[in-house]
């Protein structure tokens, strides 16, 4: 008796006792952390409620650009972009993924090592440049679609404004697709080998395999790469801004993504303190909407 | 002595990778032989069924599809600028133009190209070196410490994944610009220490990979916290931090946002920021078009991923997949 209550007293003790140990290896994360992300976030939050006046400088303006920005056609007009971007391009992705994951992992491929090497190389390949590539193909004055139109008497232009976020779309599927079928197969093969035996041992088919083992296990993975997807295709910058140029007429205009339009505001247009109102929004409708499809499934890993 | 040592270690190496490959080879055979054996008694091993050609074929013309830009890449990397606009886009043009495309990436504007290929190295090294080794220390400390804080830092780190790149960069520009940063490699270098994605990585692999036990051993033996992280836990992360390395490495050297608002001087550009330069040259007045050198431009530029890719495929699956073992 007298053991038991000396162990309790013990255990009560250590969980009285902070255990600061671990601040030794987080330290110098959580200080560039608190520099390159906490005050920048604080500061854009501090800046958002200011403008800049032709008379008298920067003023307190309290939320004037908050109102400004509800009622801005162009801000609601890039949003509703990126949120069809979204709705169309993130499951397409995401099936291509999961379908490329279940053929690798069903080890029927002749050279499996070969397909998933194919498959993650674009994830290689900087967006600039994978950009310029399927820019210089989409060009319909010299690319690969101009001499498709000239030998087959062709008119066909990827870049025209009505078709131009679907090619846009196809380069940002290219680009990840390896990426999420990395994380899908991962996620398969930590399913022991020896319940596929049992499985097949007591007369499951391959379909029913697939179906109640495997499905099950991508569900996990499938909300981190849904969460990942949407977060990247909100953010939509890189593709839009480098292809800018190479479009055709004024098709990308200043405020074709969000975030093109904060940038454009910020640099170009030197309203810094209209974009970061802008920014925070955008920041909070992302955030609110990663919670909405499910933050829950990666919070529980967390314990 | 210990010259000849070095030598006898390194042949050893040289013959367990070789009978590494027997192995691997036989292993390949035994596997086709079975295949066969029971594709006539018509039962399958579920670790070894047979191969579908059908599906491989599917899969192919996916693949297909992931590898024909690096092929439209390679095939225009051998045209001058006047093929480029006038010949079809899938076969070489009138002339073999890739060395000389080459050495004028290299020589034109007095060699820029070079002097971008160093700064997106020191980037990487710095950058992306930097980020993996916090991110490895506080991976480490998130899954094997319960310090106070600790759901506080996750939480925090998990939102900030979801902050959208430019809410960022508008105000981290008008700060490193009041702190004199920017058109510095610094200003490049510092945002790219933090890695939340990376952090994540480490801590799901140091949860994984690194046993309480081994670490409760350490410490009963007296090693102190600093030195059982690096003789005890280190080496068993290895596989985890090459692959953590990997996407950092991947995020800097494809970081476009970041040096596009941060550097203005051409002489401390990245190869991404170069190179849409470049591409833009022909569209300002009077600037000449320079397709063929951003085309070979590009193909430089992804090379060294592309080799680092294929080389550490055996430790960036292998790091994967041990980081999700769990029994």
């Amino acid at each position: 008796m007298g053991v038991s209550t000396h162990t309790a007293r013990q255990g009560i003790q250590q969980r009285h006792r902070a255990d600061w140990r671990g601040w030794k290896f987080m330290w110098p994360f959580a200080l560039v952390f608190v520099f390159v992300f906490i005050v920048p976030i604080v500061y854009a939050i501090y800046i958002s409620f200011f403008q800049k006046r032709m008379i008298g400088g920067t003023v307190f303006a309290g939320l004037a650009n908050y109102q400004r920005l509800f009622a801005d056609p162009n801000f609601w007009g890039s949003v509703g972009r990126v949120a069809l971007f979204t709705i169309v391009q993130v499951p397409i992705m995401l099936a291509l993924s999961a379908l490329m994951a279940l053929a690798l992992d069903s080890m029927k491929l002749h050279g499996t090592k070969f397909f998933r090497i194919v498959t993650f190389l674009p994830y290689a390949v900087p967006a600039v440049v994978s950009t310029l590539i399927w820019g210089f193909m989409y060009g319909a004055r010299y690319g690969l679609v101009a001499s498709i139109n000239s030998t087959f008497g062709l008119n066909l232009d990827v870049m025209a404004p009505n078709v131009l976020l679907a090619s846009i779309g196809n380069i940002v599927t290219w680009e990840f697709v390896g990426y999420n079928m990395l994380i899908f197969y991962s996620a398969l093969s930590t399913i022991p080998h020896s319940l596929y035996e049992a499985a097949a041992i007591d007369g499951a088919t391959e379909w029913q395999i697939v179906r109640r083992i495997k499905m099950p296990e991508l569900r996990g993975s499938l909300a981190v790469t849904v969460i990942f997807s949407i977060i990247g295709s909100f953010q939509l910058f890189n593709e839009p801004s480098v292809m800018k140029s190479m479009v055709p007429g004024n098709a990308i205009s200043t405020y074709y993504t969000p975030n093109l339009y904060a940038y454009n505001l910020s640099f170009v247009g030197n309203q810094a303190n209209y974009a970061a109102a802008l920014a925070i929004v955008m920041a909070v409708i992302t955030m609110a909407i990663a919670y909405a499809v499910q933050l829950r499934s990666m919070r529980e890993q967390m314990k | 002595m210990s010259a000849s040592q070095t030598m006898s270690i390194r042949e050893q190496e040289k013959q367990a990778r070789r009978r590494e490959k027997e192995r691997e080879r036989r292993l390949h055979k035994d596997e086709a032989a079975e295949r066969k054996r029971a594709a006539k008694s018509g039962f399958q091993n579920p670790q070894n069924p047979r191969r579908s050609t059908l599906l491989t074929v599917v899969c192919g013309i996916f693949a297909l599809y992931c590898l024909f830009p690096f092929f439209y890449l390679l095939i225009n990397a051998t045209k001058t600028q006047s093929d480029f606009v006038s010949t079809f886009g899938l076969v070489g043009g009138h002339s073999f133009a890739l060395w000389d495309n080459i050495v004028q990436v290299f020589t034109y504007q007095d060699g820029i190209f070079g002097r971008w290929f160093i700064n997106t190295i020191l980037y990487v090294v710095v950058g992306a070196g930097g980020a993996t080794l916090l991110a490895i220390m506080g991976g480490y400390a998130l899954a094997k410490f319960r310090f106070p804080g600790r759901k506080i830092v996750f939480a925090v780190i998990i939102g900030a994944i979801s902050v959208p790149g430019i809410v960022l960069a508008v105000p981290q520009f008008l700060l490193f610009a009041k702190l004199g940063l920017t058109n510095t490699p610094w200003a490049m270098i510092i945002p790219s220490l933090i890695s939340p994605f990376g952090l994540y990585l480490m801590w799901i692999f140091s949860d994984q990979a690194v046993p309480n036990e081994l670490l409760e051993a350490a410490r009963i033996d007296g090693a102190g916290e600093w030195r059982t992280f690096t003789t005890v836990s280190l080496p068993l992360l290895a596989p985890g931090i090459v692959t953590c390395s990997l996407f950092t490495i991947v995020a800097t050297w494809n970081n476009y946002i970041l040096p596009l608002i941060m550097i203005k001087d051409t002489n401390w550009y990245p190869l991404t920021i170069g190179l849409n330069n470049w591409k833009d040259q022909a569209s300002t007045s009077g600037g000449t078009a320079i397709q063929n050198l951003v085309i070979t431009g590009s193909l430089i530029t992804i090379i060294p991923l592309v080799i680092a890719f294929l080389l550490l495929q055996r430790y960036w699956q292998s790091g994967l997949a041990a980081g999700a073992v769990k029994e």
